[in-house]
């Protein structure tokens, strides 16, 4: 997949250390243990802990049970956060690739200025989605931003738009801010997809007479399949975790409409002080990201199976 | 399957018929097109940085500036402790994250390609297996600890979380990279009466270097950019970090955004990350599809 050398040492593959320095590997590793221990494993541990009590920010935590969870299940608030996040998820993962597909096979020619242009594509990946998000609220922004300005121009509106004051336009904003800052992850990935194609596969299939359109979609597709569904896989997973976007963009408004499922956990126990409440979003969050990797895992492990 | 960079050196193809040529030129044209669609926001942004604040108001249109102007950055002065405070907060998260990242990485990788020892290949596992966990789902107990050691509230509290999250990745890859030093190098140095510490320090650590500079690119780019656990565990604004900074300019003072000075936290934010992409983008793709690959 990588240049990355893949020598993994096997049995007969003797380690560089004797006997004596067997106990030198463990403490190498000890504090990097020590790390993911204290702050990976216990506040992993924590969340269920905390999901099982009244925790407010100060006081004592009050063990309840499973009440937290009960009254989840029936929190209006939090369900609309989740098919928000759905939403947004299914939106801007198919736009992602609308977008960066074309781009992959515009860069994927054997041009010295197609290297430029995957540098110059995927340059907002670099960016933060703190500082990218600021950088889309000034060209969104009525007063003097760029698309109200080119908006007004060219005529399309009277006056400027203020999308984040309802809910359709606010999300579209966010999608394009989005596309813009990632399509170039999605198009590096399904670049890595398209050049595992070897040209005689390609070449084979030209001679047997088929054309450029079915060549791509009956040789190039399919052989890309493990790309696709990395980039498919990452998105999702990005996607539902969103919250930087809509906190400076839309700061979950109109009337809390665009509050993700992060956006949700956060204002729970960092505005509202309800930690255990918090927890207890939490879990559910991680239960539902857990079962969409192990769905994702099965298709690819089925898919394995078939070759 | 070969390495995608971004700058793969494939040279021109054969001589091309005279009709490919128009082709070539329609191809180039839209890749010119929507390289700027890509690089408008980047460009507006650092451009409308050097106005004078009146300019950045009146007349976004404008891609060079009239009058070069610093002003908008002074103005950014009256946020908080002033702009270069924000600017030493953010430096000071991901040059900690970097040095942190790399004193327990390098080792642990190390440790995990050289040395043979029991529970190896679990304790491996495990650590990969880290990553499947988003650190957004464990932030309030995470907040509780932080608290309990006295570190809430401090960039170096910040630095340990940043750190923790970016060690998988990280000793990943370094063992990826020590496994690549050829065995038959150390054999012979050890041969030559080499300690285990020599054999690290003078053989494969400066072998395995690339993959060093892989991790600590992605801890830095990584902690610069951070924004949620920053937003949580900084409360004091004296200790924002740049993108905490700029949505409290966003927010506005009373009510009133100063667009000219968040455009230059703007720049301030991004450009470094460019530059650092600019610099080392072989070692960004390289890294960034072993990290999801795994």
């Amino acid at each position: 997949m990588t240049d990355l050398p893949e020598h993994r040492p096997s049995a007969e593959d003797e380690p560089i250390s004797r006997e004596p320095y067997q106990w030198l590997g463990l403490t190498l590793i000890t504090p990097s243990l020590l790390f993911i221990s204290l702050l990976f494993l216990l506040p992993l541990g924590m969340t269920v802990w905390m999901s099982l009590h009244s925790w407010p920010l100060l006081g004592t935590p009050r063990f309840i049970g499973g009440e937290n969870f009960v009254e989840l299940f029936g929190d209006g608030r939090f369900w609309r956060s989740i098919r928000f996040t759905v939403l947004y998820t299914v939106l801007v993962t198919s736009a992602l690739f609308l977008v960066a597909f074309p781009l992959a096979l515009l860069v994927d020619k054997p041009l010295r200025i197609a290297g430029l242009f995957r540098t110059i594509y995927f340059m907002p990946v670099v960016i933060g989605f703190g500082a990218a998000a600021t950088l889309w609220t000034w060209l969104l922004n009525p007063d003097n931003g760029v698309f109200a300005e080119l908006l007004l121009r060219a005529g399309i509106v009277d006056s400027a738009p203020r999308p984040t004051e309802s809910f359709w336009p606010a999300l579209l904003v966010v999608i394009l801010m989005v596309v813009w800052k990632q399509a170039g992850f999605t198009m590096v990935i399904l670049l890595t997809g398209l050049q595992s194609v070897s040209d005689d596969v390609i070449e084979a299939a030209k001679i047997d007479g088929a054309g450029p359109i079915s060549r791509f979609f009956r040789v190039t597709l399919p052989l890309m399949r493990n790309a696709i569904i990395l980039a498919l896989v990452l998105n999702v997973t990005w996607s539902m975790l969103a919250f930087d976007q809509f906190f400076v963009i839309t700061q979950g408004g109109p009337r809390n409409s665009t509050v993700t499922a992060v956006f949700s956990i956060y204002l729970e126990s960092f505005s509202s002080y309800r930690l255990g409440y918090g927890s207890a979003m939490s879990m559910v969050l991680l239960i539902i990201l857990v079962a969409i990797s192990a769905t994702q895992m099965a298709i690819l492990n089925f898919r394995n199976t078939q070759e | 399957m070969t390495d995608a960079t971004l700058n793969d050196d494939a040279g021109e193809l054969n001589p091309v018929p005279a009709t490919d040529y128009l082709w070539r030129a329609i191809y180039i044209i839209a890749g010119f097109f929507i390289a700027a669609i890509f690089l408008m926001p980047i460009v507006w942004s650092i451009s409308n940085s050097f106005k004078l604040p009146a300019e950045t108001l009146s007349n976004p249109a404008r891609l060079i500036p009239e009058n070069f102007s610093l002003q908008n950055y002074r103005n950014l002065d009256t946020v908080g402790d002033g702009v270069l405070s924000f600017v030493g907060n953010s430096l000071y998260l991901a040059v900690g994250t970097v040095v942190v990242t790399l004193l327990i990485s390098v080792p642990a990788g190390y440790g995990f390609s050289k040395f043979r020892f029991p529970g190896q290949n679990v304790l491996f596992i495990a650590i990969l297996a880290t990553m499947m966990i988003p650190f957004q789902s464990i932030l309030t107990p995470l907040f509780l600890i932080l608290v309990k050691l006295r570190l809430a509230n401090t960039l170096n509290g910040l630095v340990l979380v940043y750190v923790t999250f970016q060690l998988p990745f990280s000793i990943f890859m370094m063992r990826n990279a020590f496994d690549a030093v050829p065995k038959a190098l150390i054999e012979s140095a050890r041969i030559d009466g080499a300690s285990q510490w020599s054999l690290m320090r003078r053989i494969t650590l400066p072998l395995a270097l690339p993959g060093v500079a892989t991790v600590a690119m992605f801890a830095f780019l990584n902690s610069w950019n951070e924004f949620l656990a920053a937003l949580i565990f900084l409360s004091q604004e004296e200790k924002f970090s740049l993108p905490v900074m700029l949505v409290n300019v966003t927010t506005g003072i009373r009510g009133l955004i100063d667009w000219g000075a968040l455009q230059a936290g703007i720049t301030l934010t991004m450009v470094p990350c460019i530059l650092l992409f600019l610099a080392l983008q072989r070692y960004y793709v390289r890294g960034l599809v072993a990290g999801a690959v795994k």
